[in-house]
């Protein structure tokens, strides 16, 4: 069988069974729609997270950034699951006991403020558009690489399977294929890894092969790693960095954010009970940590892998020649995604760190330039292929890549229709509209998302990287801060929501902005984006962080002298920290 | 609620203590061991690097699994002393 019915095989098959699953699953009321019917189990909704949360970053480039940045880009690892511990105990809990659908209703009743909640709608689908963008560019990669179809056609299969079982199946539907698709992504993942990890270090747990020894040099791997990559100029994988203070708030804004992000916190709403609601948290997070424990092997192993191919001999010796390159070099260099420029014309691949304090070396070897440039993006789908792993392997690293795309997909689309049919025209527009109505109304939306969602997927504005800071920084600075006020704190009144909120949301912007475009045109930045030129050597990525602190503080400021928030809302905030009567809040 | 305010108030005092005592450890090993403290973590090797690496890269996400398990077990347990959990 060729790979290409291989891959057909693996992907066609897993969206017949999402699918089918979703069929299975049909909404019938908002209820079911929005939250699942409020009674899921909290492992399958602790599955269910975990596919909703590992979106194509997690799969597909997460992996890549560690490969190229080693511990300095630890952060992602941290960041990505640590803001669960803040979900679990600051958030989700009381969130449940709230028993209403979406985050924006929430933010609008504890602040009785419409404003403050149309302020909350705002964030939550700017934050979400953003994230939506790059799964579907995301999954339009992978099926053109895998299907060998166009982009934009691969696209297009995606918006139509997430069409059929989002807009149909609701949060029910979205809920029951999210746990097939957790299967299917942690499958592909892992057997990859175990595979190389065996063959590496002889260990079948990569996330212990990760600290093994190297089989072929005696050496512990990453030592082997350090030295190989030393040696062609790089810095060292292992090695400390310098700047602290902006890996720890680049680590805390991603923690904020995704405590802060309305399609994860939307989750919590589904399970029956506030007690569910806390260990739903933990177990989404034993399903995310199999994948989180599993990439920084498939990091550190893909990237000696790589080095190894190029250099056969050791780094001592010439690279290979491009003639005799491995066949997966040439099905990535046809997608554009490695590229070679032969600089010395030696008919080799030499693959280093072209820096000035390697300059001498190089020219002493006859090298003159860096000639390969892979993209980071592709070592976990080329991973099975750079290690000769069978067909199979590779077919199932194209269903899991894009189970992580789509579901995710649908997680935020589901947040968006809710804001929009339940917090916009629900909560504003027409109060009066009937539950029929409002499942149209929200299928609609959800509709009219996915269609821009694939034009801007198809025609990205070439900014995926700076749109997933401001996504986070948006979550980071303006909803986290806002919902935990309103759970932790009585005295914070509507003025002192709204103004915390929007002047998080400015600061953040203004400074992400500054170093990146206004609205991110080219050639509107105010100052360069490098780290001479950052505020304390805070980069824009870390500033959703210091963003949170503005609004925390503000708000404080701005109710204290205001006037306290009325007795009903006090009685509100007193009701949410205790779990009894939770079953009754839910069938408001 | 409002005849058992006393209760109540308890309650939430109890909560909040086991949060903060979480979110110590939570800020310990990710901000603190991984990052912060790291060099004075040097001299534990493990596989090639050091303690610091360990927590980075696995470490703090293992303490951040026990740390919401521990927090879930305990206010359950909390929530029924209290006479507030969910029949």
């Amino acid at each position: 069988m060729s790979q290409f019915a291989i891959n057909i095989l693996f992907v066609g098959g897993s969206f017949l069974l999402y699918i089918g699953i979703a069929i299975w699953a049909k909404a019938g009321s908002t209820k079911d729609f929005y939250v699942a019917g409020g009674g899921v189990h909290p492992v399958t909704n602790g599955m269910a997270i975990g596919a909703d949360w590992m979106s194509a970053a997690s799969f597909i480039s997460m992996a890549g950034l560690i490969a190229a940045g080693g511990y300095a880009n630890s952060s992602f690892l941290m960041g990505w699951t640590g803001g669960y511990v803040l979900l679990a105990m600051l958030l989700a809990p009381y969130l449940r006991k709230f028993g209403k659908f979406t985050v924006p209703e929430f933010i609008g009743d504890r602040f009785y403020s419409k404003n403050a909640r149309l302020v909350a709608v705002i964030c939550l689908i700017v934050a979400s558009v953003t994230y939506v963008i790059g799964q579907m560019a995301g999954a339009g990669v992978a099926f053109s690489r895998f299907l060998e179809v166009d982009a934009t056609l691969g696209l297009i299969i995606a918006a139509i399977v997430v069409f059929v079982y989002a807009v149909l199946g609701g949060m029910k539907g979205i809920t029951y294929t999210q746990v097939a698709q957790y299967c299917v992504l942690i499958t592909a993942y892992t057997i990859p890894a175990v595979f190389i990890s065996l063959q590496l270090t002889g260990n079948p747990l990569p996330p212990l092969g990760l600290f093994s020894t190297h089989i072929d040099s005696g050496m512990p791997i990453l030592d082997k790693l350090n030295q190989v990559i030393t040696d062609l100029g790089f810095n060292e994988y292992t090695a400390d960095i310098d700047n602290k203070l902006n890996m720890v708030l680049f680590t805390l804004s991603l923690m904020i954010g995704t405590a802060g992000l309305p399609h994860v916190i939307i989750r919590f709403f589904t399970v029956p009970k506030v007690a569910d609601a806390r260990w739903s948290a933990g177990w989404a997070l034993v399903f995310i940590a199999l994948l989180y424990l599993t990439a920084p092997a498939v990091a550190s192993m893909a990237r000696l892998n790589l080095m190894t191919t190029i250099y056969p001999d050791g780094t001592a010796a010439e690279p290979i020649e491009y003639d005799a390159r491995p066949a997966w070099i040439r099905d990535w260099e046809v997608t554009g995604l490695i590229q070679f420029s032969d600089k010395n014309e030696d008919g080799r691949i030499q693959l280093y760190n072209d820096t000035a304090e390697f300059e001498p070396q190089a020219q002493a070897r006859g090298w003159e330039g860096n000639e390969l440039v892979v993209n980071r993006d592709i070592l976990v789908l080329a991973n099975p292929e750079i290690a000769n792993l069978p067909g199979w392997v590779i077919g199932l690293i194209a269903a899991g890549g894009l189970a992580a795309a789509l579901s995710t997909a649908a997680g935020l689309l589901l947040a968006i229709s809710s804001a929009v049919s339940h917090d916009l025209i629900k909560g504003s527009i027409n109060p009066a509209i009937s539950e029929k109505g409002e499942l149209l109304a929200a299928r609609i939306s959800m509709a009219v998302a996915i269609v821009v969602a694939t034009y801007l997927g198809a025609n990205p504005p070439g900014f995926a990287a700076q749109v997933v800071a401001l996504a986070f920084g948006i979550a980071a600075a303006s909803l986290f801060p806002a919902l935990m006020m309103g759970i932790f704190s009585k005295r914070v009144n509507n003025t002192g929501a709204i103004a915390g909120m929007l002047s998080g949301l400015t600061f953040t912007l203004v400074y992400i902005f500054v170093y990146k475009g206004w609205l991110f045109i080219p050639g509107t930045a105010n100052l360069p984006d490098t780290p001479e030129n950052w505020v304390l050597g805070i980069s824009p990525l870390s500033i959703g962080a210091v963003g949170a602190v503005v609004n925390f503080a503000v708000a404080f400021v701005v109710s204290n002298v205001t006037e306290e928030p009325p007795v009903e809302i006090q009685e509100l905030v007193e009701s949410v920290r205790y779990p009894r009567g939770a079953g009754q809040a839910q069938d408001h | 609620m409002a005849g058992h305010s006393y209760d109540a108030e308890k309650y939430w005092k109890a909560n909040l203590r086991l949060i903060f005592g979480s979110l110590i450890i939570w800020a310990l090993v990710s901000y603190g061991f991984a990052i912060l403290l790291r060099p004075l973590l040097a001299g534990i090797p493990i596989g090639g690097t050091d303690l610091g690496f360990w927590f980075a890269q696995q470490g703090s996400i293992l303490t951040f699994i026990a740390l919401i398990f521990h927090y879930a077990w305990r206010m359950n347990k909390i929530d029924e002393k209290f006479g507030v959990h969910e029949e």
